[in-house]
C-alpha cells in the first residue's frame, strides 16, 4: 500500500514531516518497507529562468543563454529549440549526474563557448519521454525552488498490510491511525447523501451467497475524458496510471478509502439488469485486461441479460466499459465474499487492486457511504444527472459488543493505563463504548475479543511503554532440561566432530528416484508442490544427500571428506514414522604422506561407529553380516542389532551400483544409527557408579593360533572364547589374520591375545593350562578351530 | 708406603684412561676381584701385627676406595658418552608433517541451536519436539488460522497427497503446531518423542525444521525455527518483553544491544509484537549494538485466547506468550553468514570455515562462544 504526505493530509491535519509519518506508522504496527523520496533524486536539480538567449556564434542549432540560476546568472550553452528568453526550466549545475544521459557535467567549452551547467529535458530527467526540448514550467515558480516541487513530486511511502487490517488499504484509514496515535487530527470523514432526481431503471438482483449486497446507481449525461490534474496527480503519485475520469474515480476512492467500485457504459447493459450470481459451467468473461477468463460455478460473476459481463470483486468486462464517449453510467458498490474473491483471485491468477481489498473484507458499513462519495466526483467533475440508490441484499452483520473489563489491559499487556485514556484510545479509532461494552467500527472485523482490545490500547499507548519484568523464578528439572534423546543428538555432534566428521545440514527432501533406492518413495511422502523437480520426496535415509554433497565436494577438488548429519527420516506421514539418525560418511581419498596408514579406512569408519555407540551408552550389539539392506556393498557391510527386529545401525561401504545411480565416485564408507532405536535408561537421575573393584594381581596374557575355515567371521571365534569363564577372561583381541604358505588352502590362521584377570590369587601353572584347554576346546566347539602347529 | 702410594696412582691413572667399559671391568677384577692386587692386600692384613695392622689398615682401605671410586666415575663418563652416541644415531627430522588428519566441525545452525539452549535452560526452559510432517489442524486450525483465510497463503506451504479421507498432509510452516501439541493432549499414537499434553505452567522452547516454498539468498525451502511457549496464570506481556531482551543480550553477547518492541499482527497472538535490534548497516555488513538502523530479528506475542480453547485451556484462568526466532537467521548475523542457501551445501569449505570446534560447547563457565 503506497501514498503521498499531502494525501494523507487530506485527512489528517498534522505538520509531520515524512519521517515523523514513518515513525508513527511502524510504532502503530504499520510496517514501512520502503520510502521512495524525489527529493533526493533530485537534489541538484532546480529550477531557473532564461534571460537571453542568442545565437552561438560557431554553431546554427545551439543558443548561448544567460540564466538566472540558484547559483546566480550563468553563461549555459543549449541546443534545445525552445530554449528562449523567460522560460522557466530546470538548472543542473556542473558536477550534477544527469539520471536520463548518464552523465556527470563537466565546465567545457562547447564550439568555443564554455557551457557552466545545463538545462534539461524531460527525459534527461526521467520524468518525461519528450526530448524536444527542455522543461516548460509554470513561470510563477521561483528560481532556485527544488525540482521534485516542481513536478510536484513528492516522498512515497509503502508499507506492508497485515491481513488483519484491511482499513489500512485506504488513505483515510490511516489517518484515522495517525491520529489516535497522537501524530495529529483526523478531519471529518463523513459522508453526506445526495437524493437523487429519478428512480433507478436498472434492476439488481443477488444470490446472497456470492455477494451479500449489491448497491447502484444510474448517472445520466456524464461528459467522459480525462480527469483533473489533481486527480491524474494523485493517481500517477503511487504508480497508477490515470485512465478517464470515471474510472479514475474509482481508483481514487479505492485508495483513498479502501473502497473499490466499477463502472458500466448503461448503454451497453443488456435486459434492463444486473446479476452478481455464482458463475455456471462453460460460461466466460472477457475481461477488461484484455483476457478472457473461465468463470464457474466457484466464481462470483456479474452477468446481465448477455451473461457474465464481469468477475464480482476481481476484474470488470470488456463488452460493458466506460469510453469517452460513455453518457450514461451505471455505479457498482457492493460486497463480496473475502473467501471467494480471495480463491477467485487465486485461481485466475488475478491480483487486482479490487481483488486485494475484497479478499481482506471492504468496511461493509460504507456501501452508502461510498456510492455518495463517488457519486459526488462524478457530478463534480463529469456533470450529469443522478438517480436515487437501488440496493439489493443486506450487509453482513458487524461484531457484537465486548464485554471489556478495563483491567484487563493490566492482566494481559502489564501495562498501567487509566480507564480515561484506554476509552479515548478506543474512541479514536472508531470504537462505540457504553458501559463495559465495547463495539468495533463496521471496519475492524478483525476484533472478536477482548485480547483485541488490549492490542488496540497498547499499541496506541505504545510498546516502549511496557514494561519489562522478570519470568517468575521456577522449579528446574533435576537431570537439566534435556531428554535423554536430546542430548544423544547434541553428544553425537560433538563426538563425531571431535573424530574428523563436519556437520552438514541436508534437505529433509531429495528426488523420489535416490529415495526409491534406499527404501522410500512411497506416494504419501511425495510433495505435490516441491520447490524443484529433484527435491519431491520425503528422505527414507540421510545417505543420498550425504554421498551427493560429498560428490559434490569431490568435484569442486576435495575429495577426502568425512562427513555427518543428525536429523530426521522419514518412514511414514505419521509422527511415529519419523525417526532420528545419526548418519556418517567417508570419502577415503587421504593425501599422500610419507606415513603409510596400515588400516583398511572401513575399520576406521568402523572404530568412529563404535566410538560413537559407546558414547551414545548403546548396549553390546550383535553384529551381523550378510543381512545388510541393498544399498550397501553385500561383501563389506553389516548391521549392528540387538536382536533382528531392533537393527540400531548399518554400516559399510556403499554399494558401487548405488553411487553409480547417484552419479559418484567411490568408494564411500557410511553408518547410519538410528537413535530411537537405542534403548534409554528408564530415568534420567544421578546414578551412583559400582564400586571400583582393583585386583592387587597383574593380569596376564596368552596367545592363541587357531586355524579356521576362510569363511568363518573372527566374531565368532572370539565369543566361544569369552564365554569359557566370564570371571577370569576379560578381553580376547584378534591381533592378527593370515592366510598363505604355511595355512591349509581355504582356512586362514587367526591370532587372539586372551587376557586373564585373576582376582583372588596368582593362577598356578596347572590352572593357565587347564583354561587354555577349555579355550582350544570351545573354539574348537564353536567353529571347528584347531590349534596352529 | 711409597708402594701403596705408587700404586694408587698407577691405577686411578689407568681407570682414568679406561677406553672402554671392558677395559674398565677387566681393571677392576685386576685390582679389586678375588685375587686383585689390592684384594691381596686387604687379605695381608689378617697376617699382620696389630700395630701393623693399626697403621696398614687404613692405607690400604684408602687405597682400595680411590680406585674403586675411579673405576665408577669413569664408567658413568663412558656410560654417558655411550648414551649420547646413540641417542645421537636416533635423530628424526621433526619438520616432517604428522600423518594427516580431518578437523572435523560443528555446523554453525546447530552450535547457535546449543547457544540458544543455554540461554533459555538458564531461564527454567525445557525442550519439546513434533513432527515435521504435520496435520492442517496443529499447523493452522488450531492456531486461529480459519480455513482459506488469506492469511494462509502467505505460508508459502508444501503439501502431501490427499488421502482416503480427503485430507493431506503438510510439512510444518512454524515450529507452532508444537505449541498445540505441548497444550493438547490426544490419544493419538505417538512417539514418546513427540510432546502430548502438559498441564500448565508450561515453560517451553521448541527447535526444528520448517519448510516453506521460497529460495533466494536470505529464504531456503527448509530452515530452522525456535518458539517459545510460557504458560501460567500471571504471565503478560511485560514478561515476554523482557524475556526478549534478555535473550538478546545474552546470545548477541553485549549489553550495548538496543532493542525495539513493536506491534505486529500473527494469527495466534494477540497482542503481537516483532522485536527489532538496533544495527549498523554501513560498510555491507551488519554490526548488532551499533548504528542506527533497525533489523527484524522475531515476533511473538501473547498467547491467542481461541488457541488456548483449541487446545483445552480456559483463556480466563491460563495466560501466557509465545515466540518465534529463526535460528540459521541469527546465526548469519551474529556470526556473518550472507547467505543462508549456503548452510545446506555440505560445502566443506564453507563448514571449516563457518563452523566450529567439537569442544566449544555453549555452557555458562566458558560463555556463549
Amino acid at each position: 500500500m503506497k501514498f503521498t504526505l499531502s494525501w494523507l493530509k487530506e485527512h489528517l491535519d498534522t505538520e509531520a514531516t515524512v519521517a515523523e509519518v514513518v515513525d508513527a506508522m511502524t510504532m502503530a504496527g504499520l510496517e514501512v518497507e520502503h520510502v521512495e523520496d524525489p527529493a533526493a533524486k533530485f537534489g541538484q536539480f532546480s529550477v531557473a529562468k532564461i534571460v537571453e538567449a542568442v545565437q552561438h556564434p560557431n554553431a546554427d542549432r545551439l543558443r548561448v543563454c544567460q540564466v538566472d540560476t540558484v547559483d546566480g546568472r550563468k553563461e549555459i550553452v543549449c541546443g534545445a529549440p525552445n530554449a528562449r528568453a523567460g522560460l522557466t526550466t530546470i538548472y543542473a549545475p556542473i558536477g550534477a549526474y544527469v539520471p536520463g544521459s548518464g552523465v556527470t557535467l563537466e565546465a567545457r567549452p562547447v564550439r568555443g563557448v564554455v557551457s557552466n551547467g545545463m538545462l534539461c529535458s524531460g527525459r534527461e530527467l526521467e520524468v518525461a519521454d519528450d526530448a524536444d526540448g527542455i522543461v516548460e514550467l509554470d513561470g510563477a515558480l521561483k528560481v532556485g525552488a527544488s525540482a521534485a516541487e516542481a513536478f510536484g513530486l513528492e516522498a512515497v511511502i509503502d508499507f506492508e498490510v497485515t491481513p488483519n487490517r484491511s482499513d489500512w488499504l485506504g488513505v483515510a484509514g490511516v489517518a484515522r491511525d495517525l491520529a489516535a496515535a497522537g501524530l495529529g487530527a483526523l478531519k471529518d470523514l463523513s459522508v453526506k447523501p445526495a437524493a437523487g432526481s429519478f428512480r433507478e431503471p436498472i434492476e439488481i438482483k443477488v444470490d446472497g451467497e456470492a455477494c451479500p449486497v449489491f448497491a447502484g446507481r444510474l448517472i445520466k449525461g456524464v461528459r467522459n475524458g480525462p480527469s483533473p490534474a489533481w486527480l491524474q496527480q494523485r493517481l500517477t503519485s503511487i504508480g497508477l496510471r490515470p485512465i478517464n475520469a470515471l474510472v479514475d474515480v474509482t481508483n481514487y476512492l479505492t485508495y483513498d478509502r479502501a473502497r473499490p467500485l466499477h463502472v458500466y457504459d448503461a448503454a451497453k447493459l443488456a435486459g434492463g439488469f444486473l446479476e452478481a450470481r455464482l458463475g455456471r459451467e462453460g460460461e466466460q468473461v472477457a475481461a477488461l485486461d484484455g483476457k478472457t477468463y473461465p468463470a464457474g460455478p466457484e466464481v462470483c460473476v456479474i452477468a446481465d441479460g448477455s451473461g457474465a459481463i464481469g468477475l464480482g470483486g476481481v476484474i470488470g468486462g470488456e463488452s460493458t466499459k466506460v469510453t469517452d464517449e460513455t453518457t450514461d453510467v451505471f455505479v457498482e458498490c457492493a460486497w463480496f465474499d473475502p473467501i471467494r474473491t480471495a480463491q477467485t483471485g487465486r485461481t485466475l491468477g488475478i491480483l487486482s487492486d479490487a481483488q486485494y481489498r475484497f479478499a481482506r473484507g471492504v468496511d461493509p458499513g460504507f456501501i452508502a457511504p461510498g456510492l455518495e462519495l463517488a457519486t459526488q466526483l462524478i457530478l463534480q467533475l463529469c456533470g450529469g444527472e443522478a438517480s436515487e440508490i437501488r440496493v439489493a441484499g443486506e450487509p453482513p452483520a458487524g461484531r457484537p459488543p465486548i464485554a471489556f473489563d478495563r483491567t484487563y489491559v493490566k492482566k494481559l499487556a502489564g501495562l498501567d493505563v487509566p480507564r480515561a485514556r484506554i476509552d479515548e484510545i478506543l474512541t479514536k479509532l472508531g470504537f462505540a463504548l457504553s458501559g463495559d461494552q465495547v463495539t468495533p467500527p463496521s471496519w475492524r472485523r478483525d476484533v472478536e475479543g477482548k485480547a483485541d482490545l488490549v492490542e488496540e490500547v497498547a499499541r496506541i499507548q505504545g510498546y516502549p511503554s511496557l514494561p519489562s519484568e522478570a519470568l517468575p523464578e521456577v522449579a528446574r528439572p533435576a537431570g537439566g532440561m534435556l531428554t535423554v534423546r536430546q542430548t544423544r543428538m547434541r553428544n553425537s555432534r560433538r563426538l563425531l566432530a571431535a573424530r574428523g566428521y563436519d556437520e552438514a545440514l541436508t534437505w529433509s527432501f531429495m528426488r523420489r528416484a535416490w529415495a526409491e533406492l534406499f527404501g522410500g518413495g512411497q506416494p504419501e511422502l511425495l510433495l505435490t508442490n516441491p520447490i524443484a523437480s529433484d527435491l519431491d520426496c520425503m528422505r527414507p535415509s540421510i545417505l543420498p544427500n550425504l554421498i551427493e554433497a560429498a560428490e559434490k565436494n569431490a568435484r569442486r577438488g576435495f575429495a577426502d571428506v568425512a562427513l555427518f548429519e543428525v536429523g530426521p527420516i522419514y518412514k511414514g506421514d505419521a509422527p511415529g514414522d519419523q525417526l532420528t539418525v545419526v548418519a556418517g560418511l567417508l570419502a577415503p581419498h587421504p593425501p599422500k604422506s610419507w606415513v603409510k596408514p596400515a588400516v583398511d579406512p572401513l575399520f576406521t569408519l568402523k572404530a568412529d561407529l563404535m566410538a560413537l555407540l559407546d558414547e551414545l551408552g548403546a548396549p553390546p550389539l550383535q553384529i551381523v553380516q550378510g543381512h545388510a539392506s541393498p544399498w550397501w556393498h553385500p561383501g563389506r557391510s553389516a548391521r549392528l542389532q540387538l536382536g533382528p527386529k531392533n537393527v540400531v545401525a548399518e554400516f559399510g561401504e556403499v554399494h558401487p551400483r548405488i553411487l553409480k545411480a547417484l552419479d559418484a565416485d567411490g568408494p564411500m564408507l557410511a553408518f547410519e544409527v538410528t537413535l530411537e532405536a537405542i534403548p534409554e535408561p528408564k530415568k534420567k537421575a544421578v546414578k551412583t557408579k559400582p564400586a571400583l573393584v582393583l585386583s592387587p594381581l597383574m593380569p596376564l596374557t596368552r596367545d592363541f593360533a587357531f586355524v579356521v575355515d576362510r569363511a568363518t567371521p573372527a566374531g565368532d571365534l572370539v565369543k566361544p572364547i569369552l564365554g569359557v569363564d566370564r570371571q577370569l577372561i576379560t578381553e580376547a583381541r584378534v591381533f592378527d589374520v593370515y592366510q598363505g604358505p604355511g595355512v591349509p588352502a581355504g582356512s586362514k590362521s587367526i591370532a587372539v591375545e586372551v587376557t586373564l584377570q585373576p582376582r583372588e590369587k596368582t593362577l598356578t601353572d596347572a590352572e593357565i593350562e587347564a583354561l587354555s584347554a577349555k579355550i582350544v576346546a570351545a573354539a574348537e566347539k564353536a567353529v571347528g578351530a584347531k590349534l596352529r602347529a | 708406603m711409597t708402594d701403596l702410594n705408587q700404586l694408587q696412582a698407577e691405577l686411578t691413572a689407568r681407570a682414568a684412561a679406561g677406553g672402554n667399559l671392558a677395559e674398565l671391568e677387566a681393571l677392576r677384577l685386576e685390582a679389586l676381584g678375588k685375587s686383585g692386587s689390592i684384594s691381596e692386600l686387604l687379605k695381608s692384613l689378617g697376617r699382620m701385627s696389630p700395630d701393623e695392622r693399626r697403621e696398614q689398615g687404613p692405607l690400604i682401605n684408602g687405597l682400595r676406595d680411590a680406585v674403586a671410586t675411579a673405576i665408577a666415575a669413569r664408567k658413568a663418563e663412558l656410560e654417558a658418552a655411550e648414551l649420547d652416541a646413540r641417542l645421537a644415531g636416533e635423530h628424526v627430522d621433526l619438520t616432517l608433517p604428522p600423518p594427516p588428519e580431518r578437523r572435523g566441525h560443528v555446523h554453525p545452525t546447530m552450535q547457535v541451536l546449543d547457544e540458544m539452549i543455554a540461554i533459555f535452560a538458564e531461564l527454567g526452559f525445557a525442550l519439546a519436539e513434533g513432527p515435521d510432517i504435520e496435520d492442517d489442524f496443529h499447523n493452522f486450525t488450531a492456531l486461529n488460522f480459519p480455513p482459506k483465510h488469506p492469511a494462509r497463503e502467505m505460508h508459502d506451504t508444501f503439501w502431501l497427497p490427499e488421502d482416503a479421507r480427503g485430507e493431506r498432509k503438510l510439512l510444518r510452516t512454524h515450529t507452532s503446531p508444537v505449541q498445540v501439541r505441548v497444550m493438547q493432549r490426544t490419544n493419538e499414537a505417538l512417539p514418546s518423542w513427540v510432546a502430548n499434553g502438559q498441564a500448565p505452567p508450561i515453560r517451553v522452547i521448541v527447535p526444528g525444521r520448517v519448510y516453506r516454498s521460497d529460495s533466494d539468498a536470505t529464504h531456503t525451502p527448509m530452515f530452522h525455527q525456535m518458539e517459545g511457549l510460557v504458560i501460567d496464570r500471571a504471565i503478560h506481556m511485560g514478561h515476554l518483553k523482557w524475556t526478549l531482551e534478555t535473550f538478546c543480550r545474552r546470545f548477541f553477547e553485549t549489553e550495548a544491544v538496543v532493542t525495539r518492541f513493536r506491534p505486529h499482527h500473527f494469527p495466534f497472538t494477540e497482542p503481537s509484537a516483532e522485536m527489532d535490534v538496533q544495527c549498523d548497516r554501513s560498510g555491507g555488513s551488519i554490526k548488532i549494538g551499533e548504528g542506527s538502523d533497525w533489523l527484524e530479528i522475531l515476533g511473538g506475542g501473547m498467547v491467542h485466547p481461541t488457541v488456548l480453547r483449541n487446545c483445552g485451556l480456559a483463556p480466563d484462568e491460563w495466560q501466557g506468550f509465545a515466540f518465534g526466532l529463526g535460528i540459521d537467521r541469527l546465526g548469519a548475523l551474529k556470526y556473518g553468514m550472507p547467505d543462508l542457501r549456503d548452510m545446506f551445501s555440505g560445502d566443506v569449505r564453507w563448514i571449516d570455515h563457518y563452523g566450529f570446534s567439537a569442544f566449544a560447547a555453549p555452557n555458562p563457565a566458558t560463555g556463549l562462544s
